[in-house]
Parts: C-alpha cells; sequence; structure tokens
C-alpha cells in the first residue's frame, strides 16, 4: 500500500504559482515553476526562493546532548558554540554514511539537527536509540517546522529590507533566531547552492506570509522561486554531495573525500570510531577510488550509474550529472579509480548509452563564488 | 496550451504536419516539451535515414532526463532541423514551429494518428 505523499505548508501556492510538482522522498514537492535552467542562473545572479519543508528538523535538548550528538555523530558537537552551525554525518557501525546533517546549536542545551527528507526517520531513530545514555530529550521537530531558502548575491539585500536581524554580524554556517517580515523565525546563513544566503526555519502556519513577503521584497532585485531541479544543478557544480548519489551507506566519509567531518580527538567513543579509523588508514595509504569532476567535450549528459571508462576498462562510476548551465557544457560527479583520479588525466570518458564521449578530469567544485 | 488544428498527433507526443508531395513535417508537442523540461541535446535522425512508425529514431535530452524520440510515420528522412542541434532550446520556445525536428518522405502512416481534439482530451 502506499501512502498519498505529503505537502508542504506552501502547497497551494505552489500550485497557484504553477510549479511542476515531483514525489521527493514521500512529499509532493515543486520541481520547477517554469524553465530550470532560468531558476538556476537566477540564483547565481540574483536570488532564488526555495520551499525546503521537506527536511527533517530533530531537536535536542538537556545538559548532555552535546555529549549525546558527539556519540551519535562523527563531529564534535559539544564544542560547537551558541548560534554556530557545522556540517556533519551520522554512521553506521561499519563506518556507512546514514546521513549527512547540519547541526545548529541554538543555545547551551539545545542543538536541532536538520536531516535530508529521505533519512529524517533514520537519523530519528538512529538518534533517539544513541542518546539513550545522556541526559537529554530527542524530539521529533517535523511538524513543527517549514524551510525557506533564499540564496543568491542579492538575498542579503532583500532580506535585511525585512528584518532587523544583525545580518552583516552572521557569518557562513551561522544562525541566529529574530524575526523576518513579522515572523518569528530561525535566521540561519547556510544553503546548497555555492552562493551567498539564508535558510529560515518557521512555524507552518508563518511560511505563506514569509514567501510572499520575500517575493514582494525581491521582486525588483529579480528574486524567482526555484524548485528542485535547478537546486540540484547548483549544488552540482558547487561540487555538495547529495545523499544517495556520493553518499550512502556503502560509503564512509573517508571515501567521500570528506574525512575531514570525522573528529577522532573528541571527548569519548563513538558510534563508527573503530571503522572509521581503519577507513583513514586505507584512504591515507592508497584511496582506492576518488571522488572527482568531469566535464564534457560534447554536449550528451552523464547520469548517474554510468560507467567512467579508460583505454576500454571500467575505472569508475558516475554519481551525479547533469548540463551545467554556468559552463555551458555536462558535468559530472564521479568515484574514480585512483590511477585516473588525477585532474588533466587524458582518456577517460563516460559511456553513454554504447557511446564512449570524452571527459576532462577536473578537481571539484566546478563553480566557486566571487566573495 | 493550445495544440494546433492542422497538425496530426501521436500517442508518443509527436506532431506530423500536412503532407505535402509526400513529405510531413516532424516536431514534438508543446505538452511533451514541457513534461521534458529544458532540452539541452537534442540527436535526430539523418538525411537518408529510414525511419518506423513507433520505433525510436533518437533522442532528446533534457536537464532531468534522457526520451527516446520516435517517429510517428515510416519514410526517409529528407531534413533534420541543425538549428534545433545547435539551439536545442528552440523545442521548448517554440516547439511547433522552429523546434520541428525532421522531415520525412513517407511510405507508410498508423491509422490511429489523432486529431488536435482527439489529443488534447489524449494529453490531458
Amino acid at each position: 500500500m502506499t501512502e498519498a505523499p505529503r505537502r508542504t505548508a506552501l502547497d497551494a501556492l505552489h500550485r497557484a504559482l504553477g510549479a511542476t510538482m515531483t514525489d521527493f522522498a514521500g512529499w509532493d514537492m515543486p520541481l520547477r515553476y517554469g524553465s530550470e535552467r532560468d531558476e538556476h542562473v537566477a540564483v547565481r545572479t540574483r536570488a532564488g526562493l526555495f520551499d525546503l519543508s521537506h527536511m527533517g528538523e530533530i531537536t535536542l535538548t538537556g545538559p548532555q546532548a552535546g555529549r549525546a550528538l558527539d556519540f551519535a555523530l562523527v563531529g564534535n558537537l559539544s564544542a560547537l558554540a551558541v548560534g554556530r552551525a557545522r556540517y556533519t554525518m551520522i554512521c553506521d557501525a561499519a563506518g556507512g554514511i546514514l546521513d549527512d546533517l547540519i547541526v545548529y546549536r541554538l543555545a547551551d542545551e539545545e542543538f536541532m539537527v536538520v536531516a535530508n527528507a529521505s533519512n529524517a526517520q533514520v537519523v530519528l531513530d538512529a538518534l533517539t536509540e544513541r542518546a539513550a545514555g545522556f541526559e537529554t530529550a530527542v524530539r521529533d521537530d517535523r511538524e513543527n517546522y517549514a524551510l525557506l531558502a533564499i540564496q543568491g548575491p542579492q538575498s542579503p539585500g532583500i532580506l535585511k529590507s525585512l528584518t532587523d536581524a544583525d545580518l552583516d554580524g552572521l557569518k557562513y554556517y551561522a544562525g541566529l533566531p529574530g524575526t523576518v517580515a513579522g515572523v518569528p523565525a530561525l535566521i540561519a546563513r547556510t544553503g546548497y547552492t555555492g552562493e551567498d544566503g539564508f535558510e529560515l526555519f518557521v512555524a507552518p502556519a508563518d511560511a505563506e506570509r514569509l514567501w510572499q513577503a520575500l517575493t514582494e521584497a525581491g521582486a525588483a532585485a529579480g528574486l524567482v522561486p526555484c524548485g528542485l531541479s535547478c537546486r540540484d544543478t547548483l549544488r552540482l557544480e558547487a561540487g555538495m554531495p547529495l545523499y544517495g548519489h556520493e553518499l550512502t551507506t556503502a560509503t564512509t566519509p573517508f571515501d567521500a573525500g570528506l574525512g575531514r567531518v570525522v573528529k577522532f580527538d573528541k571527548e569519548g567513543d563513538f558510534v563508527g570510531r573503530e571503522a572509521l579509523t581503519a577507513a583513514a588508514e586505507r584512504a591515507a595509504a592508497k584511496a582506492p577510488r576518488k571522488l572527482v569532476g568531469l566535464i564534457a567535450e560534447g554536449r550528451r549528459v552523464p547520469r548517474a550509474g554510468f560507467q567512467v571508462v579508460a583505454d576500454g576498462q571500467v575505472v569508475g562510476e558516475v554519481t551525479s550529472g547533469a548540463p551545467s548551465p554556468t559552463l555551458g557544457k555536462p558535468i559530472a560527479i564521479a568515484y574514480v579509480d585512483a590511477a585516473h583520479a588525477e585532474p588533466g588525466t587524458k582518456g577517460v570518458a563516460v559511456d553513454i548509452r554504447g557511446t564512449h564521449e570524452p571527459y576532462e578530469v577536473v578537481a571539484l567544485p566546478f563553480y566557486k563564488r566571487q566573495r | 496550451m493550445s495544440n494546433p488544428q492542422q497538425l496530426r498527433y501521436s500517442k508518443e507526443h509527436e506532431w506530423l504536419s500536412a503532407v505535402e508531395d509526400g513529405v510531413a513535417t516532424v516536431g514534438i508537442t508543446e505538452f511533451a516539451a514541457n513534461a521534458l523540461g529544458d532540452v539541452v541535446f537534442a540527436q535526430l535522425p539523418a538525411v537518408g535515414d529510414t525511419v518506423t512508425a513507433g520505433e525510436s529514431c533518437g533522442e532528446l535530452e533534457s536537464t532531468k532526463s534522457v526520451s527516446d524520440l520516435y517517429s510517428p510515420v515510416s519514410g526517409e528522412v529528407v531534413a533534420a532541423n541543425q538549428d534545433v542541434v545547435d539551439d536545442p532550446a528552440l523545442v521548448n520556445s517554440a516547439p511547433f514551429e522552429g523546434g520541428w525536428l525532421f522531415k520525412v518522405k513517407i511510405t507508410d502512416e498508423p491509422a490511429d494518428l489523432m486529431s488536435a481534439d482527439e489529443y488534447t482530451a489524449f494529453a490531458g
């Protein structure tokens, strides 16, 4: 039996805007409102507004909330300053990635964990189990938040016109409570687009009012509503991993080139330590595969699961691919054997439905914004 | 969206122009173009190729997916739209006009091609 897809607080608004909707992790989400390429370009050059209410929020409170997260996750969260955010991961005992997360420290004894929609229940269950021995309460907050993201170079100016919060003092990967257009919000300077921008966690009942206010305030600056399709091409250009593509339970953080998120020197044990120690040693000695960028010489688009080939041999696999609006060429992220992973390696191709299309190996990311 | 009355339509969402001297023009409908999203790559059949009604004769690649291009009729390809090869976005911006895909000298056509009204009802 299949369940009806869940709808966000902004569902009626998306439909009124004529969005093409798509099922995403059990949610009915906007894929695009018009042209996904135009939406992508808007975020790179002006501003875009996203509904990300499908993301999963989990709150930990109590005197040992930080210690519980240190045990449950690979990062050192008890060392996180109040008002800051950190990118981290939750692994299983074998070191496999259960999800990648952003954790906000909202107060001394309060943390908010944001999980991918597809993994929210897995993360909630794991955190509940792993926090059992600590003085902390784990709360499922998925129903209590809608999440809007405003991303792009014009986003600070647009947001400033709607809030008294000190946005200039708000660093990248930091969050503070404030009011936007009269709506109480956790204002975070985070995102998944490679641009400057903000994520606004608000009560679902306030979501539509906030969306309208941002739309009106951003109209003159060229802000447009954006769907998940351009979110994917934006993050791909920015070289950011996506769970289920670059990151899976079969992958450790070290396999994905993200070993830096694992903090072995934190106090106490943590789930996956032993397996991750071995993974770190393997990666340092001789990484079997590396995550690289590929840029097409032709125009055919590589997709997840396509084989990377060299000299007639399979040397890797594409994990994500799309036409890059910014580069004007198809791009891909792929796991490639170390022997073919150096930027500039010759003779690398992607098997696109039987044709070996030549690709250039590059370091990630494909795109980095000017600061 | 409106589907031009003078065209005929296949269940695979191609349109076929009126036949002149045995030759008709083929494209995909606005409905199909919208469903694909931004088209970024078009592989069209080459002049001289033989196409068969209902069989794949090329591909249209969009941001998110790749779709086979089917021919609504059987025959010999007598022209392919180089403008679309150079600028695949034409398929989205002008599916019934500048975004046409190929011209075919018809040897056989299926009996189930639809009128504009029938196709509008079919595509919903």
